[in-house]
């Protein structure tokens, strides 16, 4: 999500076949530049796939005109992919973001070549959960600090709830220099911290 | 789940559509624009899958920027723009078809009126004095039917698209809260109101 400091993009890292995990270790946060990141979330091939080649056609960008592509030509051009892959069965819905002239930008991508531009998004099977907490809490203003908790509860709630979600939470902050990893932290231990959290402030 | 109407007055056309986004169970914004500037005195309400709005609107709107450019600033009549958008339609029907159902409303200084055109996905082409596109239609048309004369003043062309969004919120299961309204006449197309801020993003 988009707030006053920057972008703050918090994804989880389970993957799965069916009902069996195949992985709780998965990078669903894509690092196209040092500017430029993607999520993944729907088929891992695909999103790995035309994200690094989104990456390429970046880089052909900069070479070509002499500086760095902006978020929103980068969405379009994966957008654009999409649409010519239309009806091949390619399932993808990532988030494109990232600080360029106009400030952070976030858009959101999916296999069937929708490109939609907004303050806050939440993709994939367990999406519905992070927006509960990210619609009642977001807000423009928010500290950092803020805004990373808020990042790290949704991505918590969501994989408390949806079985085809968990893992370990990835938090990154994109703000003017780049993105930077924040943390890695395991969604259990979160549940502990949490519940300790309630039980305190239940007796205090 | 789109929602888009028109009404032509006299000296001009309104065009409304809903401002949601949604899919499944999931709405993802509700400040879209579906109404989208063609020329400048020229615009569609579109409904649809959002890639092929897009994707149309864009595609038609640059090639009718193109006829302007390369041909010394003759502009294309209403009439015109409704039909290429139509073979657009025809041509991509039976290789990749864009799934859009659409309202073109333009003003043309000749015969100083506005003129509204429904489209649909199947390149059907009707020249109407009112018309809606998605479920809208049910619902709106017997007020539409009801309510229109020839010579309405833009006033009166609110009005009814008024009762047509109360009728929407009272009837209509889904849920649309915003409204984008614009009004294409002689000083060309602007926003008369929206629900939600297209620019709020």
């Amino acid at each position: 999500f988009k707030f006053n400091d920057g972008i703050i993009v918090s994804v989880d890292s389970r993957s799965t076949m069916g009902a069996y995990i195949a992985s709780g270790t998965v990078k669903k946060v894509i690092e196209i530049n040092p500017f430029l990141l993607g999520t993944m979330a729907g088929g891992a091939a695909d999103c790995s796939f035309w994200e690094r080649n989104l990456g390429v056609q970046c880089r052909m960008y900069e070479l070509r005109n002499g500086r760095r592509i902006s978020v929103a030509a980068a969405s379009k051009l994966l957008a654009n992919t999409m649409n010519s892959y239309r009806g091949y069965g390619l399932s993808m819905g990532t988030m494109i973001t990232g600080w360029d002239e106009t400030g952070p930008q976030l858009y959101y991508v999916d296999n069937d070549g929708t490109r939609l531009k907004g303050k806050y998004f939440s993709v994939g099977s367990g999406s519905t959960y992070a927006y509960g907490v990210l619609d009642s809490f977001y807000r423009d203003d928010l500290t950092v600090e803020e805004a990373i908790d808020l990042g790290r509860r949704a991505i918590y709630h969501a994989t408390h709830r949806d079985a085809y979600s968990g893992g370990i939470n990835n938090l990154y902050h994109v703000t003017k220099e780049g993105w930077k990893k924040i943390h890695a932290i395991d969604v259990n231990d979160m549940h502990y911290e949490f519940a300790e959290e309630k039980k305190n402030s239940m007796s205090s | 789940m789109d929602t888009v109407f028109g009404i032509q007055f006299k000296g001009g056309v309104v065009l409304a559509a809903d401002q949601s986004n949604a899919r499944s169970i999931l709405v993802y914004q509700n400040n879209l624009d579906k109404v989208t500037k063609l020329s400048s005195h020229s615009a569609m309400g579109v409904s649809g899958p959002n890639a092929d709005m897009v994707n149309f609107t864009e595609y038609i709107a640059k090639n009718l920027a193109l006829y302007e450019l390369a041909n010394d600033g003759t502009k294309l009549s209403t009439k015109a723009q409704a039909n290429f958008c139509r073979n657009e339609l025809a041509v991509a029907l039976r290789k990749g078809p864009y799934q859009v159902n659409l309202l073109l409303g333009g003003y043309d200084e000749k015969d100083d009126a506005g003129s509204l055109y429904f489209l649909d996905y199947l390149a059907a082409l009707q020249k109407v004095p009112y018309g809606s596109q998605g479920y809208a239609s049910n619902f709106c048309l017997s007020i539409m039917d009801k309510e229109y004369r020839e010579g309405l003043t833009e006033a009166d062309a609110l009005l009814i698209i008024e009762h047509c969004i109360k009728e929407i919120a009272t009837r209509f299961l889904i849920n649309q809260p915003n409204f984008m309204i614009k009004i294409i006449d002689k000083d060309g197309v602007r926003v008369h109101s929206f629900g939600g801020d297209p620019a709020d993003t």
